[in-house]
This record gives C-alpha cells, structure tokens and sequence, in this order.
C-alpha cells in the first residue's frame, strides 16, 4: 500500500516538475499567463477589498461579464463529450488517442467557470454557506444548488477519467476497464446535464420573458457543440505543431463534421427564437427589441450581436462547403464560430435578460476595466492550467516520461535516462 | 499532414542533477514570482471589513438556540457601537400566530410625492451613499398599466401631474416567492405571517434572487453601506433593519421591527394622502380586511406569474 502512495507521488512529483521545464517559446508562453494571471488575480483583490461596486454591474444589471463568461465556459465543458461519443460510442480510430486533450480542456474550463462564479460573489468568504452539510444547501429547489453539484462532480469524473488514463500509461499498463469505463458514460450524460441546468438556471426565472422560453436549454446544447469542438480543433492543431504529438487531419475533419451540423441547428433554433420573439409581437419582446435594434434610444448591444450572427452565418456557409475541409480556412472558421458564440450565448444571453427591468427601466451594462481584468486573469488561469496539463500529458502519452526512466532510488542509474527527445 | 519534427522539447531528464548555476537562477525565479504575487494582492491590505471569527462561523439563524441568539445580538449591538458610537437596541422579533400581514395601496389617492421612498430609507437604515430604495414609485400615463411606459425619474415641479397616475412598486410579498425558491443557501424565506425576510449574515451575495423578482424588488449592496451618525434609526430588528455589510441583498420586510411590534411600516404611517393600507388580513376588523372584502378590483401586479403577491393595488369606484 504505502509502495503504492510512493510510487503515486513520484509520479505526481515528477508530472510537477516537468511543468516548469520547457524551451523558450514554452517559458514566454507561461510568463505570459502568469503576469496576466496576476493583473487579474490583483483586480480581484482590488474588488475583495471595495465590493462588487468596483464593476459595472447594478441592481438593474445585477449579472455582468463573469456570468456570461461562465456560461460560455460550461458550454465548452460540456463539448468534450463530442470527442468522447465517437471514441467510445463509435469506436472512432482516429480520435481515440486525442479524447483525452478534450477531456483535459473540460477540467481546465470547469476551472474557469468555478472561478467565475467565485468572483461573482458578494460574500466570498462565506462560500462553505453553499457546502452540503456544512451550510445549508437549497437543494432540489434552487438551480444553482443543482450547478453547484453537476459542476463539480463533472470536473471529479474528468480529473478521474484524465488522471487514471494517465497514470495507466506512465506505468506502461493496461488500464482496467472496470475503473473508467463506467465513468466515461456517465460523463457523457453529465457533461449534457452540465448545460442543461445552466440552462435552466435562466430558463426558471418567471419573472424574465427573455429567459423564460423553452428554446434556451437546446440552444445551449447545439452552441456549446459549436463552440467546443472548434476550440479543440484549434487546440489539437497547436498540439500538433509545438509538440511532435500525431494528430491526423482525419481526426479534425471529423470534429469540423461535429462543428458543421451542430452550426446548422444553432441558426436553426435562433432563426425559431427570432422568429417567435418578433412575429407575435407581445409586450415581452422588449429585451430582444434592445438586443437586436434597440429600444429607447439605447443599443449598446446591437453592434455585438450583429457581429455574432454575421460571424454565425458565415461560420455555417464556410462549413457547408467544401473549402473548409482545408485547414486554413478550417481554422478561420473555428474563430468565427467561437467569437460568434462567446458573444451570443455570452452578452447577448445574460445581459438582455435584465434590460428593460422588470419594472420597465432601461439602464445599460458596460464591464468596468477592473471586472476586464478579472475576466483576462481567469481566462489567463485557465490557459495556464491547460497548458501545464498537456505539459505533462503530451509525453506520458509518447512513453518519454514513464515508469521505467524514474530515477533508481537512491542512485542515478543512466540507463534510467530519458529516451531519445522527440520519440513517441 | 506535416512531417514529424523532432522536438526542441528538452524534456528533464529524470537524474539531471540541480548545478548551483540552475539552483540559483530557480531560487531567483521563484523569489520574484512571490513578490509579483504579493505585490498583485496588496490591494487586500485596505480591506476594512474582514469578519471576524464569530462572524464568519456564526450558525444559520433557523439554526441558532434562544441563547447563542442572545449572543448574536448583543455582538450586533456592539458591532454598531463601534461603527457609530450609539448603541442600538436589536431584537429578534418572531412572527405572531395568526396574523398574515396584507398590504393594500389605493392608485386613485397616491400623488406619487415618494414621501414613502424617504420614509423607508431612514425607518430602515438604508445605506445613504450609495443611496438604496426599497420603493419605487412609477409614473404611468393614464389608463395604461404597462410598465414600459413607465417613467422611473420624474421630477415636476409639484405632484399630482394631469395625464399620469403613480404607482409605488416594492416587495410583494408573495406566497409564492421566486427569491425563496432561487436561493442556494435559504439565506431568504417566508415566514408565518407572510413576510419574506433575508439572513443579512448567512447571504452569500449570488445575486440569483434578483435576477429572479419580477418586481425588481430587490437590492445588493454593492458598496459598503454608509449612513450617518445622527441618522441611524437605533431600534432595530436581526431579520429587519439593522445595518447591512457589503455584498449582501437587502429589501422591504414590512418594517418588521415595527409590524411584529404592533405598529405600521414607516411608508403607511407617512402617507399623507392615506393611499396605504396595512394589517392583519385574517382579522375580519382589520382595513386590509374590508378593503379587500368590498373593493370590486383589485391588480396583484404581474398575476399571471402566479406569485400570487400580497400587495394589492386597488381604486376608489
């Protein structure tokens, strides 16, 4: 047993060490980060210190960029499942050996989203308030009671399924089936309910017309596959070119598959959202009136969708044709659909929900720089945490940092060197 | 696809030994990321409302018994005094059995003078800068209820104006409250007597409840509350009126320190054209009960939310 714990440590002690270990454009890279993980980590301090009044947010606006950030970053969360579907639903070759940057990207996201929310809080220091058993936990009636549970047990099941593949392969075994299998099926219908109570987070608020409609939970879905799998594709590509990991076209033009139809349902779904808010024409159109052309005078969002849904449409023509099977414009596309998304699902979800208030006032949201800086710094984080995990990832996965080249305890066998740089 | 590179990657070899050259330029690497870090949290050094540690364990307070309660106000109490050099006098008042308080605000008599809105902010000790409302009063054109045309601002030279009748809005009290069911924590509740009531010290300040009021009836302290001196109402109540701190939501409770205590809320008391109504719906004597027993319409604002509030809105006809 304890040889066991050893052996886990060394292991852990070794992925550790491997993350501050790089060439240069690995350490600009990180240093990068870093510093913007301290601008926004001193931003938060600045708001720990002054309260949320140091955002933009009011009591008409009372939900702002972290939230719309948040829900973004569930949605990417939850696109790792359209890696692990094909994988081992379909048996899919080509994406087998790259599930695991997805699932990877998932914890990483769910990172981001857990501080998102955190920073969002007016109380922070009293989140055990929020801990089952140790506070009070409003649970099955409150929504964010139910996020609070299929966010973590969803980052749990990946941390479990990432980390035991990983440690399985250090030790050159063959990972028991018995002990992720089971996982991996329950993550793909978590990773659906991660953003479907994000949704419904929304979706149960009465007293919000724009919210309260039926279309947001499959919407978020078929955003969520959009946005996610694009960022992977971008992701792998990068993998590909900084480390010497195999990553087939084959395998990306399968995402861009995945990209293409859930693009096509997301316009499709908007189009019926658009359609019902604007042709039955009731009092409750005021937020999409604001979102879309503006109301009152005020239309500080009106650039920003149009952007969105230019960028959508575009995304969708360049998926339907054949030239985005190549990969320049294959990489284009992923950018269009990502910022397109990031801005529809993100402001142009949370912010109109809350413009005109429910007692008709029309105030405008603009983020503070300091709530900018949050956000930088989380994202920052979040970049930085991905990094490091295919810091270690990437040459576990080659067998360069395995089992057998740990040091010998006690003396420094060179046989136990590392082997050849750069040999999968 | 491209050709496999080799890797520039110097991956660590597993025995590369630490040189003093290496151990060195670590140890310098890893002192200026700490004091890039302490410099990025110095901003912490003005926070001026750390809890202390009673305050950051204090127990729910549905969970409290009668004595740590006793505790609890008195450390209030001495928490004031220090902030404001007065003592104040909190209690923790219950609700009384059968009683369900029931407002009734007659639209034809209010001339919108918002009178109530000040009178509330002081009974309540409502932070002054940033100043924080709990009633809103909306000026609506004549014959419209839609709340659109609301104008929230108004600011004529006298009240009444021809063409417009106001509409003061705030916390509904619903039987059927959103807030209640959205909270993660129950930090908010209905009580017996109908009154939704905040746990200023158990709220975590997510903000879900006033995404979800229908009535925008709520309020978050964005800023630290500031009220001064000679301002301070000193009789207070724990689910009431007493202080705020920041990042926790605050809203009407019918004046709780006062209704519980057989008086009515300040906004009633202050009305000068006795457009409010309050009491004990369940005493066939009460105002609110005739009113609501002779009145032929009444508007609970937004209905067909089913929230079901008690607050009504009726007219002389």
């Amino acid at each position: 047993m304890s040889r066991a714990i050893r052996d886990y440590l060394v292991f852990l002690g070794r992925c550790g060490r491997i993350a501050f270990v790089g060439d240069w454009r690995y350490y600009a890279w990180m240093g990068l980060l870093s510093v913007l993980c301290l601008l926004g980590l001193n931003a938060y301090a600045r708001q720990f210190a002054h309260g949320l009044v140091v955002t933009g947010m009011s009591d008409q606006v009372s939900w702002g960029v972290y939230i719309a950030n948040f829900t973004f970053l569930v949605g990417v969360a939850a696109a790792a499942v359209m890696m692990v579907i094909p994988v081992y639903v379909y048996n899919n070759e080509e994406l087998h050996d790259l599930v695991i940057f997805g699932e990877l990207l998932a914890v990483a996201a769910i990172l981001m989203c857990l501080a998102f929310v955190t920073v969002d809080l007016g109380r922070p220091d009293r989140f055990w308030h929020l801990i089952p058993g140790l506070g009070q936990f409003n649970f099955p009636a409150s929504m964010l009671s139910w996020d609070v549970i299929v966010l973590n047990g969803y980052l749990l099941l990946n941390v479990h399924i990432c980390g035991y593949l990983l440690y399985a392969r250090y030790h050159g075994r063959k990972p028991a089936r018995w002990f992720y299998i089971p996982f991996v099926f329950i993550a793909i219908v978590w990773a659906v309910s991660i953003h479907t109570v994000t949704a419904f987070l929304y979706v149960g608020l009465g007293g919000r017309p724009f919210w309260n409609s039926a279309i947001v939970g499959p919407r978020f879905l078929a955003s969520a596959f959009t946005a996610g799998p694009a960022l992977i594709i971008l992701a792998l590509q990068i993998i590909r070119r900084v480390t010497n990991y195999g990553v087939t076209d084959r395998a990306l033009l399968t995402l861009r598959s995945i990209v293409q139809v859930s693009m096509l349902i997301n316009v499709f779904l908007l189009a019926n959202e658009v359609f019902k808010e604007f042709y039955s024409g009731n009092l409750h159109v005021a937020s999409s009136k604001y979102l879309y052309v503006g109301l009152h005078g005020r239309h500080a969002l009106v650039p920003w969708i149009w952007t969105a849904i230019g960028f959508n449409l575009l995304a969708m023509v360049l998926l339907v044709l054949p030239v985005s099977r190549s990969l320049r414009w294959l990489n284009l596309t992923c950018v269009l659909c990502i910022i397109g998304i990031w801005i529809e699902k993100g402001m142009g979800l949370v912010i109109p929900g809350f413009v005109p208030t429910p007692l008709g006032e029309m105030l405008e949201y603009r983020p503070s720089l300091n709530e900018t800086l949050v956000c930088f710094g989380i994202w920052a984080f979040g970049l930085l945490c991905y990094t490091v995990f295919l810091r270690m990832a990437v040459p576990i996965l080659q067998g360069r940092l395995c089992k057998a080249n740990e040091r010998a305890p006690g003396g420094r066998s060179p046989a136990a060197r590392e082997p050849a740089i750069g040999r999968p | 696809m491209k050709p496999e590179q080799p890797s520039s990657d110097p991956a660590p070899g597993p025995d590369a030994g630490m040189s003093r050259r290496s151990f060195l330029r670590g140890s310098v690497v890893f002192a200026s990321g700490l004091a890039a870090l302490a410099a990025s949290l110095a901003p912490l050094r003005e926070v001026d409302d750390f809890p202390s540690l009673e305050q950051f364990a204090q127990k729910y307070y549905k969970e409290l018994t009668p004595a740590e309660m006793a505790k609890v106000l008195k450390r209030i109490e001495d928490e004031v005094e220090r902030q404001y050099g007065l003592r104040p006098h909190v209690k923790d008042l219950k609700p009384q059995q059968g009683v369900q308080f029931v407002y009734a605000l007659n639209l034809t008599r209010c001339v919108g003078c918002r009178k109530c809105v000040h009178a509330c902010v002081a009974e309540n000790n409502q932070s002054r800068t940033p100043e924080i409302q709990y009633i809103r009063v909306l000026r609506l054109p004549d014959g419209s209820l839609d709340l659109e045309k609301a104008e929230h601002y108004y600011q004529p030279q006298s009240v009444p104006e021809k063409g417009y009748f106001y509409m003061p809005v705030q916390c509904q009290q619903c039987q059927n409250p959103p807030c209640v069911k959205v909270c993660p924590v129950h930090a908010t509740w209905q009580e017996t007597d109908g009154i939704t009531v905040i746990d200023y010290d158990w709220c975590i300040g997510c903000r879900y409840c006033e995404a979800a009021c229908p009535y925008w009836a709520r309020r978050f302290n964005f800023a630290q509350p500031a009220i001064p001196k000679d301002r301070l109402n000193l009789d207070m109540a724990y689910l009431g009126n007493r202080p705020r701190r920041r990042g926790v939501m605050e809203k009407c409770h019918f004046c709780v320190q006062r209704t519980r205590a057989g008086r009515y809320p300040a906004c009633v008391e202050v009305c000068p054209v006795g457009a409010r109504k309050f009491g004990n719906v369940l005493d066939a004597n009460s105002e609110v009960a005739y009113i609501l027993r002779t009145k032929r319409v009444f508007i609970q604002l937004k209905e067909e939310l089913g929230t079901s509030p008690r607050f009504f809105y009726y007219f002389d006809v």
